[in-house]
């Protein structure tokens, strides 16, 4: 990479929950998976909860911490990789979702790490949280991989809830391969119940994802009696069909692992009712219904 | 007194025979063994009631405590452990022997094919090797169609599981994108059959991506077939070629292995006080134990036993100085743990940088032994280093490999242990156990498969979770055939009974996709 390249990415940083150098279920092939922290939904079901908060330095998750991983430096949370031994006690110590453990990466740390597994890598996905949330990185991150010859053959996905304008996609979508996009439910006050944001944004955004050519596939999480009504069932297939028979449709079973609160006393999906779901899909006309290969 | 001594040694003698006719008794009587089987364990039984063969005291001792080990091949090796005939010789030539005239059609070529391998023997007494199959049956198919080829290949497919049912009896193809080796992979993804066992040899430079990826979806589909290095294994042999056979071991075509024996690694680093004492003593013991109990069994295949009178080696399906020599190593995992501890350092192997450099190290040490001893009759006077996968009795971690349950994601593991693969060219495998949540992204193991062998891996195997194949370590088992045997109804299967035994020992079936090292099972 030239010097000069080096110097404009070399400022942006991202704050990273986690990275997973092996992922087969985060986009097509196997990919180098980067977990955003911080997302602008709520969703009372999700699966990685303490992904959706950003550190505010309360400093409740340091005596949580038995290995001594975690003080308050200058009134911030510092965090020591070394020591600590991933037992997550701090994260259910932390009271607004949030994570101490999280660790900043620059683009050429990120880029590093691809040349490091890219014999094995078909691409590269930001996650999270919601990725969206740090664009500025993401657009970095993009155009560096996009720039280096030798990282320039692996596929750019994001895996996002949608709530992001037009004008913002507009960026992200010449540097963008595919994306990977949840609505997490139709009826808008159901979604605002679930998730504690409107839906029409991510609506809007499918739809500008579709007409790009760069929707690789909704996502849709069916959770008994509460996603899955005839209701809600009418409106992701006519969701569907407004977008075209031909989208790639991805139905996630919800399932409790990791899962906290409340929505740990709910139902898991069976395959019965994905097949339900999928069923009535395939009937008005969707041709590829991705169900899962394992419930739990 | 004299007296008391010679009768008490008679006594120990009758005591032996009774036992030994018990044992004959409880085979023939066993509900679970069809006839053949009842045969082929008696023959084994009375091999064993020989004496075995003269050992020095000191290699004796260590063959007893198991520290080096000769694989229960038997007190009176009377065959190779595997042949690789040349079965080109008989498809161009016929058999004077067999009474066969050469082949001109494809059933000919096919049925030429199956007479033959009733007379390859082996240590199980069945073909471990079958030919690289399309090179063997491509020129036969000049005006067979697409069709008719795929129902002649099912069928041999079917009767080679039927008639010869053990998972060791191997199949090569590749590195070209054929008709034959499509239909093989397909035929082999549609009947999804424990045999035969299948490899796919893959050349960058040669191979289609389509025909790898044909393999690779085969794989998330039924767990099979192994994919070879096939640069790196012709570079390793010469013209004449190499083949792929029993689990992964990879030998001279027109030849074979006279024997495999093995050092425990782990026994070795139990009597090291120091990694400097077993670097610098216990370890160049053992493998000089060990080379002297090889000599021992090579001497008696090649000057007592008449096994090269064959019509084999007059036909010229094999060549007397072709058969090599596989020299295994297992357990450095174990090992390299033990060593660790010694040394108050708490890396494990496989997982840390220290631990791994040790490890590389064992290996490298041992290829160095293996490349400056000069051998009689065996090929090119040197013996052949092999990662040794474990039988079904074995508690130690097999070969080189990280030890169960404690295996990271499938790259890492790669990455791990790519290293070793330089120092193993009769074969070294490991077995990566993939999530089924493969099963909607078959494009991920294509590029796992390209980015293991770019890495060095002699070959890439893996088992996805939740098929009914399982590969327990090189050979395959269906996991319903285990239950079915444990309900002591028997199995078709010789291999079924190994797998059996690897689940009591290491509970194949409580976890899924846990994969177990067995090569043989132990008669002794």
């Amino acid at each position: 990479m030239s010097p000069k390249g080096l110097a404009k990415t070399s400022q942006v940083q991202a704050t990273v929950s986690k990275i997973l150098t092996y992922s087969i279920c985060d986009g097509p092939g196997n990919r180098l998976v980067i977990f955003l922290q911080g997302c602008n939904f709520n969703c009372v079901t999700c699966h990685n909860p303490h992904t959706i908060g950003t550190c505010n330095n309360c400093g409740d998750c340091v005596p949580a911490c038995h290995v001594d991983a975690l003080s308050m430096v200058n009134g911030k949370i510092a965090f020591n990789p070394v020591n600590c031994d991933q037992c997550d006690a701090c994260l259910v110590a932390c009271p607004i979702s949030a994570n101490p453990m999280v660790q900043k990466y620059s683009v050429s740390d990120i880029l590093e790490l691809a040349r490091e597994y890219r014999p094995f890598l078909n691409g590269i996905t930001v996650s999270g949280g919601e990725a969206t949330l740090q664009l500025k990185f993401v657009l970095a991150l993009f155009q560096a991989v996009k720039d280096t010859p030798d990282l320039a053959h692996l596929t750019r996905f994001i895996d996002t809830n949608g709530h992001l304008g037009p004008q913002s996609w507009e960026r992200l979508l010449p540097v963008t391969d595919g994306v990977m996009l949840d609505v997490k439910a139709f009826d808008p006050s159901l979604h605002f119940h679930m998730t504690k944001q409107d839906n029409k944004k991510s609506m809007q955004s499918a739809k500008i994802l579709q007409a790009a050519g760069k929707l690789f596939e909704l996502r849709f999480l069916a959770i008994p009696g509460h996603t899955d009504s005839a209701g809600e069932l009418e409106k992701l297939t006519e969701f569907v069909l407004s977008l075209g028979k031909d989208i790639r449709v991805k139905l996630n079973a919800f399932q409790h692992h990791g899962v906290r609160g409340e929505p740990l006393n709910w139902e898991k999906m069976p395959k019965s009712g994905i097949e339900h779901i999928a069923a009535h899909l395939r009937r008005a006309g969707v041709a590829d219904v991705i169900t899962p290969a394992v419930y739990t | 007194m004299h007296d008391t001594l010679q009768n008490t040694s008679q006594m120990k003698d009758t005591l032996q025979m009774h036992e030994k006719l018990q044992k004959f008794r409880s085979i023939v009587n066993d509900p679970t063994l069809s006839s053949t089987q009842k045969a082929r364990y008696l023959s084994q039984e009375a091999e064993n009631a020989l004496p075995y063969l003269e050992l020095e005291p000191e290699v004796q001792e260590a063959l007893e405590q198991r520290v080096i080990c000769d694989m229960y091949e038997g007190h009176a090796p009377y065959k190779p452990r595997y042949v690789l005939p040349d079965y080109a010789v008989v498809l161009q030539k016929g058999s004077k022997y067999l009474e066969l005239p050469i082949p001109e059609t494809l059933d000919e070529a096919i049925s030429t094919l199956m007479i033959a391998y009733h007379h390859v023997p082996s240590v199980t007494g069945m073909p471990v090797y079958i030919g690289q199959l399309d090179d063997l049956l491509l020129p036969f198919c000049i005006d067979v169609s697409d069709e008719e080829l795929y129902q002649k290949i099912k069928m041999f497919w079917r009767y080679l599981d039927r008639t010869i049912p053990d998972a060791f009896m191997h199949a090569n193809i590749g590195p070209t994108d054929n008709r034959v080796a499509r239909a093989v992979l397909r035929v082999d993804a549609e009947l999804k059959q424990v045999a035969p066992n299948l490899t796919f040899f893959y050349d960058p430079d040669v191979s289609t991506d389509e025909i790898l990826s044909v393999a690779t979806n085969n794989i998330v589909e039924c767990s099979k077939p192994h994919i070879a290095n096939h640069p790196i294994h012709a570079k390793t042999f010469d013209e004449r070629g190499y083949g792929i056979v029993s689990c992964y071991n990879v030998l001279p075509v027109a030849g074979g292995s006279s024997t495999m024996t093995r050092i425990n690694l782990k026994k070795v680093a139990l009597r090291s006080d120091s990694e400097a004492h077993f670097f610098d003593e216990v370890l160049p013991r053992y493998i000089d134990l060990n080379f002297k109990l090889t000599e021992k069994r090579i001497a008696y295949l090649f000057e007592e036993s008449n096994f090269f009178n064959s019509f084999l080696v007059e036909e010229g399906w094999v060549e007397r100085d072709r058969f090599s020599m596989m020299y295994g190593i297992y357990a450095v995992a174990d090992a390299v743990n033990i060593l660790q501890k010694k040394h108050g350092r708490s890396g494990k192997y496989g997982f840390d940088q220290t631990a791994n450099a040790l490890g590389l190290k064992i290996s490298r040490v041992v290829a160095e032994a293996v490349e400056a001893r000069p051998m009689t009759n065996v090929w090119r006077g040197r013996a052949l280093l092999h990662s040794q996968a474990g039988i079904c009795t074995d508690t130690e971690t097999p070969g080189v490999r990280i030890p169960y349950g404690t295996e990271p994601d499938p790259v890492s593991h790669v990455q791990a242990l790519a290293a070793h693969h330089q120092y193993y060219p009769s074969g070294v495998s490991e077995i990566l156990t993939i999530d089924e949540t493969i099963k909607n992204n078959p494009q991920a193991l294509f590029q796992l498969c390209k980015g293991a062998l770019a890495s060095g891996f002699r070959e890439f195997s893996a088992n996805v979770a939740s098929n009914d194949l399982v590969r327990v370590t090189g050979y395959m088992i269906r996991l319903t055939d285990v239950e079915k045997f444990n309900d002591e109804k028997g199995s078709r299967t010789n291999t079924t009974a190994f797998g059996a035994e690897a689940v009591d020992t290491v509970g194949i079936l409580k976890r899924s996709p846990r994969v177990v090292g067995i090569e043989f099972q132990a008669t002794g």
